[in-house]
């Protein structure tokens, strides 16, 4: 069954001269069920092919498609069902002036849930947060904390898919690992299907069952992640990846 | 941040210890205890202090003026005229009329806050909308409301009002209104520029992804953001609203005679300056210390308002 | 021989609300010409310590220490006046982001040719030719058009390249780097390091790295300590990081995903109250 479907994504800023192609030609396919990941350094392209998903660009051509419906330029009800998105930053993706309680319960209530103290509160408890958390405002909370809180606001409407963007790389490694963690779980009790973005190869690589590496736009590779650990990677770019996430190794001083 | 309450806090009176906990236990509780440490926040700002006691102190005499007043500000005494300080019972002096100038600013403190008030609440307002609505919005009606803006921006006050004056005739109210409607435009372009950095945040891409309307978003996630830097500016700008009433006091389009508004008494004391000079510089002191009140008010309430976000 | 660096019972403290917080409570160590890795989570007091040495820690943080001695010379009795020769020119430091640690207005080369000036005195033609011969050294392949750019005209690694160029100018013994890589792709990161690494060698110098990146440190240290809590809890050689002792050491190690080491949960570090109360050990040499 389909979950996520891309065929030759490409996706623009500007136009004319100013013109910077973000994406091109991304094709991959992630079933429903699946994990899957995006690797790649920062203006991969990664995060904007989540952005085209979730109807944030603006300029884009190609095919993607949803559980089955391909989809256009707006976004529906429907899709934002299916589909729910976690931030990078959990210093930036919630709203400083709402407590968490108003956070969720909009969110409950923009998808037309009606009993919405039970929901809150079993949501909170889903991942990993007592009732005393409820009503504090975000500086309130760690980096940790407030990352719970958004996965809680995505889990909310009951989504299929689960767009991860980077969702640890600004939490402390302790706190990482209690995170993905708690992905993990949720994805093994909800049957979820993750996209997961990030420039951490060893944090995909837990994650995920298979990944692509983007490199300036281009999906450059295509592999699973039994291939990644087994170093067994075709594309030049990726293997360089490979090599600078195992750590620092002195090498010829190249020039730049 | 610990998930435990801090530890110096259980040996507080018990409402004092509820406002300060960090596990707020409702929405209510959640919203005072954030508005109590503001406060606390605010406190610690000695100037700030000193500019909202004045405030307060102003508020408090114009409501209590007919009690504290020792005469009444309208009664005239031309034997009396222009007498210096601290004269048969006149503390500060009389002016061109015999009136008690001690008098007239107590009943003057009434007015002024009536044209403070009125202003604050209508340009701020108007402008909030404008700027939040074209800063989301963008495109076509971003440009439209930002002209009409700047058409408001280019009138002057002054010109204004006197419009004003011939179509509805003389009075404070026409003044007030005159007033905000050339108020209005700055708060359109800070509310606009909040608006659009804002708006590429994440929390609102997150509500977004909710499927909420533009208008829930505007009401209720940026204009709550907005409001602080409006409520600065506000109190900074009440010194110029004071003036510029008091500026069309003096073309007679404001405040009307007897009234004890300070601009106007000011410039009718300015005929007297020379030899007396308590009757204009009184109440250009009273303007002064209620201007510097607001100024310091607003730079205290701007680092208690700055939203707190990133706190690591 | 005098290390280059001594550090006895360094406290630092700040007032708040709710009482004084001490993020670096009591930590020792001394640097000889050595790679030294100062590893810890985000408030473990790692920035603070380095920053504490170049007494870059003002009012009303509180900065305590027995002593802090640069190559047996007490920099706690020296005046400001007389702090402000050491730093840049015996102590340097590079921060996180040469975005913010860079001045956006002036060019690159004027802020180089700055650092050089104010510690030498020289013409500003030997100044401007010793700041080409560094842009070389961090293996900038066209200094003359760097040298005339601006910040914002050059990507991370660039940036963090020069930052190193303008700290090594004025040759100081010790570099204080504070996650120096760690706004950097992981690419560009190992070109970063071998600059750092050739540098530090060739000169003499010691090096002090402090970074949340337990495996990065591991990598390109010689010795590491480990803080929590404003304390050292863990010294070691960084090749037999794998082999620490302290619960702490192998919580952080054991909570990271590993690439060659696949496991279905990862292990969540129980901190131990207890920990914060150990005294700190001593990372002297």
């Amino acid at each position: 069954m389909s979950g996520i479907v891309l065929k030759d994504l490409n996706v623009w800023f500007g136009n004319g001269l100013a013109r910077v192609d973000a994406v091109k030609n991304a094709s991959f396919s992630v079933p429903l069920g699946e994990s899957f990941g995006l690797v790649g350094e920062s203006g991969s392209g990664k995060s904007t092919i989540l952005r085209a998903i979730t109807g944030l660009a603006e300029t884009w051509s190609g095919f993607i498609e949803i559980d089955g419906n391909s989809l256009g330029r707006k976004r529906d009800e429907q899709f934002y069902k299916t589909v729910q998105m976690v931030f990078q930053d959990p210093y930036a993706s919630l709203h400083p002036r709402h407590t968490i309680d108003q956070v969720l319960s909009e969110t409950l209530s923009l998808h037309g849930f009606s009993d919405i103290e039970a929901r809150i509160e079993k949501l909170l408890q889903d991942v990993g947060l007592g009732p005393a958390f409820r009503f504090r405002y975000p500086h309130q909370l760690s980096g940790g904390q407030r990352q719970r809180v958004a996965i809680a606001r995505a889990l909310a409407p009951e989504p299929q898919i689960l767009l991860l963007d980077e969702p640890t790389s600004a939490l402390d490694v302790s706190v990482q690992a209690e995170i993905l963690n708690l992905l993990t779980d949720l994805r093994a009790k909800r049957g979820l299907t993750f996209l997961m973005v990030s420039h951490d190869l060893s944090v995909v690589s837990h994650m995920c069952s298979r990944m692509a590496v983007m490199q300036n736009g281009n999906i450059v590779e295509l592999l699973s992640v039994e291939d990644m650990r087994a170093q067994k990677a075709n594309h030049a770019y990726t293997q360089h990846l490979l090599k600078s996430s195992l750590g620092y190794t002195p090498s010829e001083t190249t020039s730049g | 941040m610990s998930d435990s309450p801090i530890a110096s806090h259980q040996n507080l009176p018990g409402w004092r210890a509820w406002l300060l906990t960090d596990t707020p236990t409702s929405r209510r509780h959640a919203k005072m205890a954030s508005l109590y440490q503001n406060w606390l926040q605010f406190q610690s700002n000695p100037m700030a202090m000193f500019g909202f006691l004045i405030l307060l102190a102003l508020v408090l005499i114009a409501a209590f003026a007919p009690l504290i007043s020792p005469y009444d500000p309208f009664v005239q005494e031309l034997g009396n005229r222009l007498k210096p300080p601290g004269v048969e019972g006149h503390i500060l002096g009389t002016d061109s009329l015999g009136r008690d100038v001690l008098s007239r600013l107590i009943y003057g403190a009434r007015i002024t806050l009536y044209i403070v008030t009125l202003v604050a609440i209508i340009a701020p307002l108007v402008g909030l909308f404008v700027g939040t609505v074209a800063g989301f919005a963008g495109g076509f009606i971003d440009v439209i409301l930002m002209r009409i803006t700047d058409i408001f921006l280019a009138f002057p006050r002054l010109v204004l009002a006197l419009a004003f004056v011939a179509a509805l005739g003389a009075g404070i109210e026409n003044a007030v209104l005159a007033i905000s409607l050339t108020a209005w435009p700055p708060y359109a372009r800070i509310a606009r520029a909040e608006t659009l950095t804002i708006r590429n945040s994440d929390y609102i891409h997150a509500v977004r992804l909710q499927g909420a309307g533009a208008m829930r978003i505007i009401t209720k996630h940026i204009w709550p953001l907005c409001i602080s830097s409006l409520i600065i500016r506000v109190t900074l700008d009440m010194a110029g609203i004071i003036l510029a009433a008091a500026g069309l006091g003096f073309l007679g389009l404001g405040a009307q005679p007897p009234s004890p508004e300070w601009g106007a008494m000011v410039s009718d004391g300015r005929k007297f300056i020379l030899d007396h000079w308590w009757v204009a510089t009184i109440p250009g002191i009273a303007i002064f210390i209620v201007s510097l009140a607001f100024n310091l008010l607003g730079d205290g309430l701007r680092d208690v308002l700055d939203p707190k976000e990133s706190g690591q | 021989m005098t290390n280059l660096l001594d550090v006895e019972d360094l406290w630092v403290r700040f007032p708040t609300r709710s009482g004084m917080f001490d993020a670096v409570r009591g930590v020792s160590f001394s640097l000889g010409k050595e790679r030294l890795g100062i590893v810890g989570e985000s408030g473990s007091g790692k920035s603070m310590t380095g920053r504490a040495i170049l007494r870059l820690i003002r009012r009303p943080g509180q900065v305590e220490a027995t002593r802090i001695a640069l190559e047996g010379r007490d920099l706690m009795t020296l005046s400001e006046k007389e702090m402000r020769a050491v730093r840049g020119y015996q102590i340097s430091m590079i921060m996180q982001d040469p975005k913010f640690s860079l001045n956006p207005v002036l060019k690159v080369g004027d802020q180089i040719m700055e650092a050089y000036q104010i510690h030498t005195k020289g013409s500003a033609k030997e100044a401007r030719q010793k700041t080409l011969d560094m842009l070389e050294a961090v293996a900038i392949r066209d200094p003359e058009r760097v040298f005339d750019a601006y910040p914002h005209e050059m990507s991370g690694g660039m940036g963090q390249r020069v930052m190193i160029a303008m700290m090594m100018i004025p040759d100081p013994k010790i570099l204080i780097a504070d996650e120096p890589t760690s706004a950097l792709d992981v690419s560009v990161q190992t070109q970063v390091l071998d600059i750092m690494d050739k540098l530090v060698r060739d000169r003499g110098m010691g090096l002090i790295f402090v970074s949340h990146d337990l495996n990065l440190v591991a990598s390109f240290c010689d010795r590491v300590l480990i803080m929590y809590g404003g304390r050292i809890v863990e010294v070691c050689d960084a090749d037999k990081l794998h082999d620490a002792k302290h619960p702490y050491t192998r919580g952080l190690l054991n909570s990271l995903p590993r690439l060659d080491e696949p496991r279905p949960k990862l292990d969540v570090l129980t901190r131990d109250p207890a920990w914060r109360d150990e005294p700190s050990v001593s990372g002297a040499l």
